[in-house]
């Protein structure tokens, strides 16, 4: 690998003299329960070559058959893309030489894609949509896993051998292209994240995939070239592979972006090639030159036959399509009365399906948003986990702000309560019974403890008497703290005017 | 006439990993030729209402539901390995490519 250093240009300069042009190919994995070709079962984790059978490992005479489910999630996104649905389509033998695919040919498709030409609008932070024009989506098979031993920690070169997992190896996936995105111009990085984002929110709003980012079933491939004016010919473009999280796309794009302009501004050709992208220092690096498609010497699969989905299947799956994230966040808004500024947080802290299964579970919205977005958002922060995976659920959130509505605690009563729960206490009811946390409702306690207040500060208490009310806040603070804050406040100072004007 | 060169030859079995001799070279360059030539003779047989046959059986939509079927053994899926190691395929080291 290459260390000399690279040549940037600064980013804004960069897009002023030069016309950004996109493409992003993104793959991802289907939530299937079993492979594209055959059956064996698909678990995230499993032990290494655990889930193969003879179709997995590309063993002779094994023949492959179509996972109907894995193409009804096709046609789902297809559909869900604006894409036309392919009245017949085939699969094509994509042939390269690589340890991680057993057969020598990747199962794809190449003339035939099962969708096409259709759009995704997408929206960005501001609220600005721009569109996206599809290609295509077609279906193919992932590739096991390479683990590289020796060398210089586990990278590719100077590896001295390879450990090679097939149980990724056959597990479906959709691959959706883009035509060339133009008119991106300073916003390319904004809108190729945006763009894989909202694709990620479709899959999972179809449920064709868990989607997750960080476990690779989303991968994007970016494509980018410059060009001098929009008028001018499409440029060179590189095509920088297995970009993985949301904030590496954007990254990606705006350092090839640099990289790009300093070499046309050096007089130099941007060379046509993949390259990989390094998350830890924020580069991309030259990879293979890139193959032509007739490289890989695609040709028709002969043991598979078409698959021509009947149009009365594509319209009932049309006619069940899910509403789309776009337009649930809509009105999801508009039902819940959050600012459009709310609106963004909760979107951009994936807390929506999680705040919906508050509100369904008998929360105000503004009750919801106050714990997910406060004191859980800021423990799940801690302990770097996603909010479904702290141990409270969306019942009993609703729950705690029931108490909280019907004044059986307060805030501050509310927090310890959501600490036992967190504890595993049990449900909010439960851990405010155990822990004694109801607010005390009951006026006996409270004036017992406001006549001791007042008698151990007399001045205070005299003071009050002749009618100032200033120092009101000493004796209530002294009496929140004598019932451990479980006195309801406003109730505390109406008792101390009461008691002192007698 | 020859319309494939022996560049072409070489080209091609490199990427189907075939390690050809230089006669080899030469000799394959003839006999592709007169594969190509021949058919080229379909193409020009070939009307367009003959429709192109990727599939000898008029067959469509041969689905498998999607039901788990038992993983071979751990032991059977390495028996075949030239080498392995911690429960996977061992090869050797791949250099640059990707």
């Amino acid at each position: 690998m290459s260390t000399r250093t690279v040549d940037l240009v600064d980013y804004d300069d960069a897009v002023r003299r030069y016309d950004p042009v996109l493409g992003i190919e993104v793959h991802v994995e289907l939530g299937t329960v079993t492979k594209m070709f055959c059956g064996a079962e698909v678990e995230f984790g499993g032990e290494p070559n655990t889930q193969v059978t003879p179709v997995s490992l590309g063993l002779p005479g094994a023949l492959p058959v179509v996972n109907r489910t894995a193409v009804e999630s096709a046609i789902k996104i297809g559909l869900a893309l604006n894409c036309s649905i392919a009245e017949s389509c085939r699969f094509a033998r994509k042939n390269y030489f690589y340890p991680d695919n057993p057969k020598n040919f990747q199962t794809s498709q190449y003339d035939e894609p099962i969708a096409f030409d259709g759009y995704l609008d997408v929206e960005l932070e501001d609220g600005t949509v721009f569109r996206v024009e599809i290609e295509r989506a077609h279906m193919e098979e992932d590739a096991g896993k390479n683990t590289h031993v020796g060398g210089a920690g586990g990278r590719i070169s100077g590896a001295e051998y390879s450990l090679v997992d097939y149980n990724r190896a056959g597990i479906p996936l959709v691959e959706i292209v883009t035509r060339p995105i133009e008119g991106v111009g300073e916003r390319a990085p904004e809108i190729a994240r945006a763009y894989v984002k909202t694709l990620r929110d479709i899959f999972r709003a179809l449920d064709v995939s868990e989607a997750r980012m960080e476990r690779g079933n989303v991968r994007a491939d970016v494509n980018l070239s410059l060009r001098a004016t929009p008028e001018s010919p499409l440029g060179t473009r590189t095509e920088t592979k297995n970009v993985n999280s949301f904030r590496s796309v954007e990254r990606a794009v705006r350092y090839e972006v640099s990289r790009q302009a300093a070499l046309l501004d050096a007089g130099d050709a941007v060379v046509q090639e993949t390259r990989h992208w390094h998350e830890d220092r924020g580069v991309t690096s030259s990879g293979r030159v890139k193959s032509d498609a007739e490289d890989y010497r695609y040709f028709p699969e002969p043991d598979l036959v078409p698959v021509a989905p009947a149009r009365s299947w594509v319209e009932s799956l049309r006619a069940a399509q899910p509403e789309l994230p776009v337009e649930r966040r809509r009105r999801l808004q508009g039902e819940w009365g959050y600012a459009d500024a709310e609106m963004r947080d909760v979107v951009n802290a994936d807390a929506i399906d999680i705040i919906e299964a508050t509100v369904a579970a008998g929360s105000s919205p503004a009750g919801a948003r106050k714990w997910w977005m406060g004191e859980l958002a800021r423990r799940a922060k801690s302990a770097e986990v996603e909010l479904a995976e702290l141990p409270v659920t969306p019942g009993q959130v609703a729950q705690l702000q029931g108490l909280v509505d019907s004044g059986r605690i307060n805030d501050k009563l509310a927090r310890q309560a959501l600490e036992g729960v967190l504890a595993g206490e049990g449900d909010p009811e439960q851990v405010v019974v155990a822990r004694g946390l109801e607010v005390v409702s009951d006026d006996g306690p409270l004036l017992e403890a406001i006549d001791a207040a007042l008698a151990a500060q007399p001045d205070i208490a005299e003071k009050i008497r002749s009618g100032n009310l200033g120092p009101v806040g000493a004796i209530i603070g002294a009496v929140m703290k004598a019932t451990r804050g479980q006195a309801d406040a406003g109730r505390v100072r109406e008792l101390v005017i009461e008691r002192t004007s007698a | 006439m020859s319309t494939i060169s022996r560049d072409e030859v070489a080209r091609v079995a490199a990427l189907a990993r075939i390690d050809l001799r230089p006669d080899e070279l030469d000799r394959l360059a003839g006999e592709l030729d007169v594969i190509v030539d021949s058919v080229a003779q379909v193409s020009a047989v070939a009307t367009p209402d003959v429709p192109a046959t990727s599939h000898p059986l008029p067959m469509t939509n041969v689905y498998r539901e999607d039901v788990p079927v038992p993983a071979l053994p751990v032991a059977d899926v390495l028996a075949a390995a030239p080498d392995a190691q911690d429960g996977r395929f061992a090869v050797p080291q791949i250099l640059g490519e990707e």
